[in-house]
């Protein structure tokens, strides 16, 4: 078996979701190889890449053609160099750009892939969630090369550790006749930690009531060094922008503690919160479901539960 | 501009699904049954672009068996403008399905295909990339806005940090993200007008491409039941809770 761990990046950084995607090729094998695609000086990340357990090989191709890793040059690239090496299984994070890029090098691959494993019961055989988390199903892999995103959050990012071995720089394709163009990004910027990876999640619904309401939790949760998240409803509603969306298509967090706020918990919501360790939850509405999942249930109007919270904790240190 | 869209129908979204006592899969007997609700957005995507005069003709295919035929008549009252059902008893994988719509859209010369970003029965979120891949078309997942200037289509897409916009040389694939628009509620004049519309059969054989499945399933099983339900009375029980018993804080 021969691996490949296709890394995501970000500001020269390494996202943290590709050292968790490498926990899960060491899970399937003692060794794996890693690439990076991405602007001219991405280099450092793969060299990131190269410093985890497990690393045998690195490759990193740095050229304009791959700035902003759009899918469209990523996977033509992805896909000669599955060919050459003759990869038997290739793993990537499910991430928005994992779930962009993975299924169309499988097109171009004309194989298969599981989406989204979260755990690794044979070298061909994943579980995963359907049904919005409702039912796991046990899939096996008929197809070769095997592709496989995982979920970020069922795998322990691996540390960097010992010597990094080499990084092999990889020439970029004559991309010809592409269409796509990137315009613009625009990332919402926070000091607070990364919701996929935060230890602790402060999250609201509906019942937060507006952007306004969403400041208070948002001073709440810097004050405990937590991540804001949120219900489809509240970003339907305008409170926050999207990517704080917590769910069964947006995004999937496990941290220890999970305090939900004016939050009904749909089972889409569910899906996206139930792996979390501690769930507190606190609505005023002593029938919404949430109080089903959660560890600890407070019914409670949020907006004075809050601050009590907040000078509870503060007393605590 | 010719728009092709793809409706899956799938277990309504309301419904707490139950895993089968056999471990084959889920109860589906008896279940409300309803159109994908990110199909939806992409047929309310592309019926808006027919209503504001940029697409010419909205087209709309489902796989699968006789049942599959609710939800095209849906699409055509929502203001699809004709129906293609292509006729399977089987249950086709993703990357088969990718293979169908490729056959298709060979067939329709579509300028624009529009694709729920998943289902939410297999949760793939897989089958619009693999049939960008397949016709060599650029892709545009996750849009929450759309907008078509000249030859290129302009997705704003939701992404992990925020929001991230491409331009693509058409023809293109897009697929849907749940902000992209709140599709309509069909009226019952509609309904009516639909039964009118055409809506055309095709056996799998006929689009002559293979759906051998990729992927084998072993066993469905329910996921671990987390056992919460504690109610504590007031905010210092609950920060009692979280220091002593749950060891959080």
């Amino acid at each position: 078996m021969t691996i490949l761990v296709i890394a995501e990046h970000a500001g020269g950084v390494l996202a943290e979701s590709t050292r968790r995607a490498a926990a899960a090729a060491c899970e399937l094998g003692e060794r794996w190889d890693g690439v990076v695609l991405g602007e001219p000086g991405c280099e450092a990340v793969a060299e990131a890449l190269a410093g985890l357990p497990g690393a045998q090989r690195v490759y990193c191709a740095a050229a304009e053609a791959y700035a902003h890793q759009l899918a469209e040059p990523v996977a033509e690239r992805l896909a000669a160099l599955v060919s050459e090496q003759g990869y038997t299984t290739v793993l990537t994070a499910a991430t928005t750009q994992g779930k962009d890029v993975l299924p169309r090098l499988a097109g171009l691959l004309d194989v298969g892939m599981v989406s989204d494993a979260i755990a690794i019961e044979a070298a061909d055989r994943f579980v995963r969630p359907i049904y919005a988390g409702n039912a796991l199903e046990t899939m096996s892999v008929l197809d070769t090369p095997c592709l496989v995103s995982v979920r970020p959050t069922a795998f322990k990012p691996l540390e960097p550790a010992g010597e990094a071995v080499e990084v092999d720089s990889l020439a970029a394709l004559e991309h010809g006749g592409h269409r796509s163009r990137f315009v613009e990004e625009s990332l919402t910027v926070s000091d607070r930690p990364e919701l996929t990876s935060a230890k602790v999640v402060v999250s609201g619904g509906r019942g937060v009531g507006s952007a306004e309401g969403f400041e208070a939790l948002a001073e709440f949760a810097d004050e405990i060094g937590a991540a804001l998240g949120a219900s489809r409803a509240a970003v339907d509603a305008g409170f926050v922008p999207n990517d704080y969306q917590v769910g069964q298509t947006g995004k999937i967090v496990a941290p220890e503690l999970y305090i939900a706020l004016g939050l009904s918990g749909a089972i889409q919501h569910m899906a996206g919160m139930k792996d979390s360790r501690v769930i507190v939850a606190i609505n005023k509405d002593a029938e919404a479901p949430i109080f089903e999942a959660a560890d600890y249930g407070l019914v409670a109007d949020l907006f004075e539960a809050l601050p009590e919270l907040q000078r509870a904790l503060r007393e605590a240190g | 501009m010719k728009v092709l869209v793809a409706a899956k129908r799938v277990v309504d979204y309301n419904v707490r699904v139950r895993v089968k006592a056999d471990g084959t899969g889920v109860e589906t007997s008896n279940v409300k049954m309803s159109m994908n609700p990110f199909d939806e957005i992409g047929v309310e995507e592309a019926v808006r672009l027919r209503e504001s005069g940029v697409a010419t003709e909205v087209v709309v295919v489902s796989l699968g068996d006789a049942a599959v035929q609710e939800v095209l008549r849906t699409a055509l009252a929502m203001g699809a403008d004709r129906a293609v059902h292509v006729d399977t008893a089987e249950e086709l994988q993703p990357a088969a399905v990718s293979r169908c719509l490729a056959a298709l859209v060979a067939r329709e010369e579509p300028d624009l295909v529009v694709l729920g970003k998943q289902a939410i029965d297999d949760d793939c979120n897989q089958t619009a990339q693999m049939l960008a891949a397949r016709l060599g078309w650029p892709q545009g997942t996750f849009a929450c806005a759309l907008t078509c200037e000249g030859d290129e289509v302009v997705v704003k897409r939701e992404v992990d940090g925020g929001n991230r916009t491409v331009a693509l040389g058409l023809p293109a694939v897009v697929s849907t993200d749940l902000r992209l628009n709140e599709p309509r509620y069909v009226k019952l004049p509609n309904i009516m007008k639909a039964k009118k519309k055409s809506l055309e059969q095709l056996a799998l054989s006929e689009l002559g491409v293979s759906v051998a499945p990729s992927l084998r399933c072993e066993r469905v099983s329910e996921p671990p039941v987390r056992s919460g339900g504690v109610r504590v009375a007031d905010v210092a029980e609950l920060v009692d809770k979280l220091r002593n018993e749950a060891q959080v804080i």
